[in-house]
């Protein structure tokens, strides 16, 4: 019985959400608090399972686990396939970490349709955890793309003033990226099915041992096909206008999802298909994607600093702290791809926390302006010390989450081989002082000073429900600060494998080729 | 040759089906209060056709010297269409409401148009399939007027009944070039003389023409003018008949003449067929964006999708034919479904037809929202819904020939239909109710609803229910 259990783990994970779903339909419309209750235990239900699916996790193996699959369609290879390893498992954490945090928070705010904001909430966890455990690129495709319906419901339906064009505008985004990806997979699948013996399929174990026979022209468009639909999502500079829409119109709890797992799966998509897929073209094309990084850290940090509303703000800064992720990704050393990761779960992290922290501001004052703010430390002191703890993770603080993961970028890039120039490394770093600048510029206006208006001396503090959801985030961002490598040993054979990929494939590359 | 007893058995459903038709006229003569039974008779009718289909799916046959096909693909469309019969039969709620429109005449003027789809889906003589297409199309010009009384629906009948005539003209002078050039009209009888047969222009000419009458009865761009103004006069239950139904049927005879016996392997046809596919994709997609009434909307939409179709004509392999078959499947269920959505907003005749009338939906009808947003997203092709995998398999047949500009146009296309699908969710679930109008909605009307968007859901999630059918039509 147990064994099954564990056979058949991230089936069961990946639709336990789906119970909750389930038992919610069944529900009146008018029973607000039942139904909020009932989501936040199906989400910490899942959580659960995901800390037993983290306990059975062999993290000595370095290929993929709990593999299962079964046919979807019989005849060409495409079928329900899931398996994990290091990179999806602390993603998956992530992700169900965030999730039943992000329903309590959102226990005072939402007051109207709840039954349909949490069928919406649990739907979106489905389709994270999909796409962090497909091993089949079909599959995948579908995760990926029917996400979309739930957040575009929870941003349409709960956003703000914009909140129509901002729905639309980033369900066309991601969607016209992802038909690239689309094309590019049936191309591959196709591809495997002319070989001798081939099959038309879309596995990714096997289109992993055939995408070298693909010849080169082909292969840089395919990863671009990839890359720019990942790109899209992560969102990489110039690609990235949809996401300060998106953040400022999304009501808290779909902020924190957004920014803590959705661009993440952007990242993951880098880390997972485009580089070990398509490693020839991702050297070829290295270049443009760390300048393209490299200009998005330092833009994003710029455009955050003229920002007057705090959530644009925010937003902005993770155009900036992604980059950092693309960076260490394309770099592929060991260092640089294990600091991606981490950096991936810290920007889940204390983004995500940012974002709560602002939804709390704005619950209390029905404003973020950083001009109608001034002196909180007097008046709601519990408040601001947690504000500045975050804060200060989001800037790297030595000790805090953030700096190891840039750190581990930082010099992973340095001494990565696949940049051509150290400069860009050079560069990113004055990323970090410009986090700096902007965050505690920010803090300063909102935090310290003196109390501007009446109306701040007389914010509530956090309440208990409050403060019992962002303690446990800040648990995180202690521990991962001081004693990383309880997370860093999951992944560590992740990283290993994209570097041997990498590194394989550059000597297969003739030398008259890498010098033109 | 006499016909024996297995040319009657074989082609059931279609004799089951007319005879009820003609039944019902009898019944309507016989006894003035029979009203109320006329849909619980024809929706028998159509299941017991359905289980002829079902008993003679196994056994691919010819009959009456080789004028029908039965079984198979046959069996297949019978069993379509007899299904968007009865989904359509079940949502003419807004039909039996109005005393004008609630007549025999309603019911036996779809059953005789589903007749003429059944053989247009069975015929294996250009001869049998133009009585098919005969058939259903003067049903649907009379039921493009049903609503004698407005001045819509009367030049919705008067349009359609002109340029069809015309269209059929085209048809029907493509066949005469074609027997003139081969001798013959049976479809397998033509297939053996090829390729040889193309070097003969005037048998390319005649199956351009013959391609012209078809491209007008899906409604391809430039033959597609018809569209918009019928689908908006006539009522909407019907055009949902025609925009399903109509269409699946005319696209399998579309399979039948241009693709199953050897495959189109002219190049300059499928060069014609494919520009018309990117036309049809393009002006689709276009023109709904511009569209505010729903009708007209859906429309266009139903244009577009016949771009979708052609694609996998246009690929002419095996995959390109199963994934027409699949995706007619889902986009019938589809399209009936959201035009029973429109019947119900609609009311009365020629009310509620504007997008605005959709705001708040999700707040006074949520189920009616709910089945509508479930078909526009499926209409979108988004997983995991039934769409997707059609569309997927669309463009992996043309991948599989070689036709990437053809998927890029397609992908590019499908983009700029996101907006206007989009749009009616925007205005069901963002915005604010005008009215608190409860549409009580019947349990027949709640049956088909329901039924529509589990099979939307189910081959969404397991195509392989349908695509093992499929598959077995065309193997290479």
């Amino acid at each position: 019985m147990l064994l099954q259990f564990e056979q058949n783990v991230l089936t069961i994970l990946l639709f336990s959400p789906l119970v909750g779903v389930l038992i919610l339909l069944l529900i009146k419309q008018e029973e607000d608090t039942f139904l909020k209750y009932i989501g936040i235990v199906t989400s910490i239900f899942t959580f659960i399972i995901s800390i037993y699916l983290y306990n059975i996790y062999n993290i000595n193996d370095s290929s993929f686990q709990f593999i299962k699959s079964i046919p979807l369609i019989n005849f060409i290879d495409v079928k329900y396939a899931v398996g994990i390893d290091g990179l999806s498992l602390v993603l998956i954490l992530l992700t169900t970490f965030l999730t039943p945090i992000t329903l309590i928070s959102s226990f005072n705010s939402i007051k109207k349709r709840v039954k349909e904001f949490t069928v919406f909430m649990l739907l979106l966890e489905v389709g994270m955890i999909g796409v962090f455990v497909s091993t089949d690129l079909f599959l995948f495709y579908i995760f990926w793309e029917a996400m979309l319906i739930p957040m575009y419901f929870i941003i349409g339906i709960w956003g703000g003033k914009n909140k129509i064009y901002a729905t639309i505008k980033f369900f066309i985004f991601t969607m016209a990226g992802s038909l690239l990806m689309l094309i590019a997979i049936l191309w591959m699948g196709n591809f495997a099915a002319l070989q001798p013996d081939g099959i038309f399929t879309t596995d990714y174990f096997k289109l992993l041992s055939i995408v070298h026979l693909i010849p080169k022209e082909i292969q840089i468009i395919l990863f671009l096909g990839f890359t720019i639909s990942f790109a899209i999502k992560v969102p990489l500079f110039p690609l990235h206008t949809w996401l300060p829409d998106a953040h400022v119109e999304a009501p808290t709890a779909g902020s924190v999802i957004l920014a803590g797992v959705l661009l993440k799966m952007g990242t993951y998509g880098l880390a997972r298909f485009s580089l070990p897929l398509f490693p020839q073209a991702a050297i070829q094309l290295t270049a443009i994607l760390i300048t393209l990084a490299v200009v998005g850290i330092i833009y994003g940090a710029l455009v955050s600093m003229v920002q007057t509303d705090i959530k644009k703000l925010v937003a902005y800064s993770s155009v900036s702290h992604l980059g950092f992720v693309v960076l260490g990704i394309f770099a592929a050393t060991e260092e640089s791809l294990q600091g991606s990761i981490l950096q991936m779960v810290n920007h889940g992290l204390s983004t995500g926390a940012l974002f709560l922290l602002v939804g709390m501001l704005y619950d209390r004052k029905h404003s973020r302006e950083i001009s109608d703010f001034g002196g909180l430390a007097k008046s709601i002191p519990i408040f601001s010390t947690f504000f500045m703890i975050v804060t200060l993770s989001s800037i790297g603080l030595p000790g805090l989450n953030g700096f190891v993961g840039e750190f581990l970028i930082l010099v992973g890039s340095f001494n990565s081989s696949f940049i051509p120039s150290k400069w860009f490394t050079i560069f990113a770093t004055s990323g970090v002082i410009l986090s700096a600048v902007y965050m505690l510029w920010m803090f300063q206006r909102v935090v310290f000073g003196k109390i501007t208006s009446e109306s701040n001396s007389k914010l509530n503090d956090l309440s208990k429900r409050e403060i019992g959801l962002l303690i446990p985030i800040i648990i995180f961002i202690v521990w991962i600060g001081i004693y990383p490598s309880t997370f860093l040993k999951i992944t560590t054979n992740s990283s290993k494998n994209i570097v041997t990929q990498m590194n394989q494939s550059i000597q297969n590359i003739n030398p008259n080729q890498l010098s033109k | 040759m006499i016909p024996t007893l297995q040319d009657y058995l074989n082609i059931a459903p279609i004799l089951v089906v007319s005879s009820v038709a003609l039944l019902e006229v009898v019944i309507k003569i016989l006894f003035k209060n029979s009203k109320k039974w006329f849909s619980y008779i024809s929706i028998s009718g159509l299941l017991v056709a359905i289980y002829f289909a079902v008993y003679n799916f196994g056994a691919i046959s010819l009959s009456f010297n080789d004028m029908l096909f039965s079984g198979g693909f046959a069996s297949f469309f019978e069993i379509l269409f007899c299904i968007i019969g009865i989904l359509t039969i079940l949502q003419s709620e807004s039909v039996n409401k109005i005393d004008e429109f609630n007549t025999a005449e309603y019911q036996i003027l779809i059953l005789f148009s589903i007749v003429g789809m059944m053989i247009m889906g069975s015929g294996a003589d250009l001869i049998t399939i133009f009585l098919g297409l005969e058939l259903m199309s003067i049903c649907f010009y009379i039921l493009a007027g049903f609503a004698r009384k407005h001045v819509a629906a009367n030049e919705a009948s008067l349009k359609y009944f002109l340029l069809g005539a015309f269209a059929t003209g085209f048809l029907l002078y493509g066949i005469a070039l074609i027997y003139g050039t081969t001798g013959t009209t049976n479809i397998l009888a033509i297939a053996r003389q090829y390729p040889m047969i193309f070097s003969i222009p005037l048998h390319v000419i005649g199956f351009i023409l013959l391609l012209i009458g078809f491209a007008f009865k899906v409604a391809l761009v430039p033959f597609h003018m018809w569209v918009p103004d019928v689908y908006e006069g006539s009522m909407t239950n019907v055009t949902g008949l025609m925009a399903s139904g109509g269409k699946a049927s005319a696209f399998a005879a579309f399979l039948l003449t241009f693709s199953i016996p050897l495959g189109v392997k002219n190049m300059e046809l499928i060069q014609i067929i494919s520009w018309l596919a990117v036309a049809t994709m393009f002006v689709g997609n276009i023109f709904g964006l511009a569209q505010r009434n729903i009708k007209r909307m859906l429309g266009y939409s139903s244009i577009a999708h016949a771009g979708y179709l052609l694609v996998g004509l246009v690929s002419s392999n095996s995959l390109g034919n199963q994934g027409i078959l699949f995706y007619l499947v889902i986009y019938s269920v589809t399209t009936i479904c959201a035009f029973g959505v429109v019947s119900f907003v609609e009311d009365e005749y020629g009310k509620n037809l504007n997008i605005e009338d959709y705001s708040g939906l999700s707040v006074s009808n949520p189920f009616l929202a709910a089945v509508m947003s479930l078909c526009m997203f499926s209409l979108i092709g988004i997983p995991p819904l039934a769409g997707f995998v059609g569309k997927y398999y669309l463009f992996a047949s043309a991948v599989q020939s070689n036709l990437i500009w053809i998927v890029v146009i397609g992908i590019l296309t499908s983009i700029i239909s996101l907006y206007y699908y989009l749009r009616i969710i925007v205005f069901m679930y963002f915005k604010e109710p005008k009215t608190e109008n409860k549409i009580i909605l019947s349990t027949e009307s709640k049956i088909s609803l329901i039924f529509s968007s589990v099979l939307i859901l189910l081959l969404g999630i397991y195509p392989s229910l349908l695509l093992s059918v499929v598959e077995k039509f065309f193997k290479l």
